[in-house]
């Protein structure tokens, strides 16, 4: 199963880091990222998959939004199959 | 992987322009649930509900989680209560709305919606009892929802449910006078009611569908807007075409949910419902969406076809979004549930009669409208008429959902709270039509239904 992390907001040090320490930790692994910056507006897409994932859904999307809120991003995590299912026919 | 702009537009839409799924509704049947005993019959219905909808809503919060799109509505629409009810010797069927509003606090659901009657053509024994229920079931039940069908296009209107609904709803408005007559708020009057619609307040589980199904309805007015605010210039055809596209987006997300939870509960999935069902909330209304096209105010003259042409476009998108497109599919203009069309009412620009208008061309009737406690039960019985004669010559459904607010007369606003908003009183034609209203009788089915 892969899901699709978004992290959005003011650009600082350590964004990268701090999210993919997490995913680490969880066993899943980054397939894809692409990132820009636009008037120190941070946005990051991560593709993941999470075949070996070591914890459950809902716990691995807590500890990403709590970091998303010490860090002052805001961390999403969810299925793939949403974005496939809206933007693909 | 989708590209790295859809992906954001995807979470935009959700985080700033308020996508949702505005409700998984499951369609449960309650006809194996038949007993000539009154109390046998509500055991054999608890016990139903409360099994097959044990997880709707524990799953349904899990693919919230997991997709990341809210599901604002977990709800159940049964068989219509009248045909269950009706082998019973029981006088009144309060007590089955009571079941089910019991089964609806067990299951953990906000909604309910089955204690109906179906009479396009006539009153069986139980159709007659369960209208006679409706006001006290509303005034006693939190959860319930009731409906009653009494026109079809191919049966004609019943005119004799037309008069006796208008007394319904007003012996509703008093008994729940306590709470602006919320009890009107959780009744709609249909003709040609569909069988799979998942929306509340006129859910039921038609007669001709599965044991179980999962039926889903989806909003997103302000996306809709949203994506008119950027092309300002735009002609109608590409205003039609924006909407379009954005109505299949929705509908694909609906379709994934709607799919989804269908498979881990293990039941057939129904419908997908594609309507803009605005809430009271700034940045989700439909009023809104039409006065970006170009309107002072929502029903000034050129409102009927905005709106014509919305609840066509969105018709299109979600068509070509998924195969199991149902239900209503259009454009709500329930004006306590929308803040534009609040204001619109409020500043005098939209009037009762605008918004019957523009009940031909969308996708229900007069909806969540509040007017006068003293307004006649005839006067009421004159407007299901007509919002009926609406439907049934067009071959559309209609509804009215409308609340004589006890008490209460224009220049007052009735509060309902939560989804179902607040309404200032509109005024209604004080003219008489109850001699037209006590005639009687069936309006003959029209000219049309003659096909076979």
């Amino acid at each position: 199963m892969r899901a699709v992390v978004t992290v959005i907001g003011k650009d600082r040090t350590g964004i990268i880091y701090n999210v993919s320490k997490i995913l680490a930790e969880n066993s899943i692994n980054i397939e894809d990222i692409s990132q820009t910056v636009m008037h120190d507006f941070f946005t990051m897409i991560m593709l993941v998959d999470m075949t070996n994932m070591s914890v459950d859904f809902n716990v691995l999307k807590s500890a990403l939004e709590e970091v998303g809120e010490t860090i002052g991003m805001s961390i999403r995590i969810q299925h793939e199959d949403l974005f496939n299912a809206m933007h693909t026919i | 992987m989708a590209m790295f702009k859809d992906v954001l537009e995807t979470v935009r839409m959700i985080e700033k322009e308020r996508l949702d799924i505005r409700t998984i509704t499951m369609g449960i049947s309650l006809l194996d649930c038949i007993d000539s005993s009154g109390a046998k019959s509500r055991e054999k219905i608890y016990e139903k509900i409360t099994r097959l909808a044990e997880n709707l809503v524990k799953e349904g919060e899990r693919i919230e989680n997991e997709l990341g799109i809210p599901i604002v509505n977990k709800r159940i629409s049964v068989t219509p209560i009248a045909l269950i009810a009706g082998s019973s010797d029981d006088l009144n069927y309060v007590e089955y709305a009571k079941i089910l509003d019991a089964a609806a606090a067990t299951v953990g659901i906000n909604f309910i919606g089955g204690f109906s009657a179906l009479v396009p053509k006539g009153f069986t024994k139980g159709d007659r009892i369960l209208i006679d229920s409706i006001p006290e079931a509303l005034a006693t039940t939190n959860c319930v929802c009731s409906s009653v069908n009494l026109g079809s296009s191919k049966a004609g209107i019943n005119m004799d449910a037309v008069k006796r609904l208008g007394e319904v709803i007003k012996e509703t408005a008093y008994l729940t006078r306590d709470a602006d007559s919320i009890g009107c708020a959780k009744f709609v009057a249909f003709a040609n009611a569909v069988e799979d619609n998942p929306f509340m307040a006129g859910a039921f589980h038609g007669v001709g569908e599965a044991e179980s199904v999962l039926n889903v309805g989806v909003s997103g007015p302000g996306v809709v807007k949203r994506a008119l605010e950027k092309a300002q210039d735009a002609s109608f055809g590409e205003m039609a075409e924006i909407i379009k596209k954005t109505a299949f987006k929705i509908t694909r997300a609906g379709h994934l949910v709607g799919t989804t939870v269908a498979e881990r509960l293990n039941v057939p999935f129904g419908i997908l419902d594609l309507s803009l069902a605005p809430t009271p909330e700034v940045g989700d209304s439909v009023a809104r969406i039409l006065e970006e096209m170009g309107l002072e105010h929502c029903g000034t003259h050129g409102t009927t076809a905005a709106l014509a042409m919305l609840n066509d476009a969105v018709k299109k998108g979600g068509i070509m979004a998924s195969t199991s497109v149902g239900g209503f599919s259009g454009a709500f203009i329930p004006v306590s549930e929308d803040e534009g069309m609040i204001e619109a009412v409020e500043c005098g620009a939209l009037t009762f009669d605008k918004l019957e208008a523009m009940t031909s061309v969308c996708s229900v009737g007069i909806d969540m409208v509040a007017i006068p406690g003293d307004t006649p039960a005839s006067t009421i019985s004159g407007i299901l008429a007509d919002e009926a004669a609406i439907g049934v010559i067009n071959n559309k459904t209609t509804g009215v959902r409308i609340i004589p607010v006890y008490g209460k007369d224009v220049g007052d606003t009735a509060e309902f709270g939560g989804l179902l908003g607040r309404a200032p009183i509109m005024p209604v034609n004080k003219n008489d039509c109850s001699v037209f209203v006590n005639r009687g009788g069936q309006i003959p089915a029209p000219i049309h239904s003659f096909k076979n």
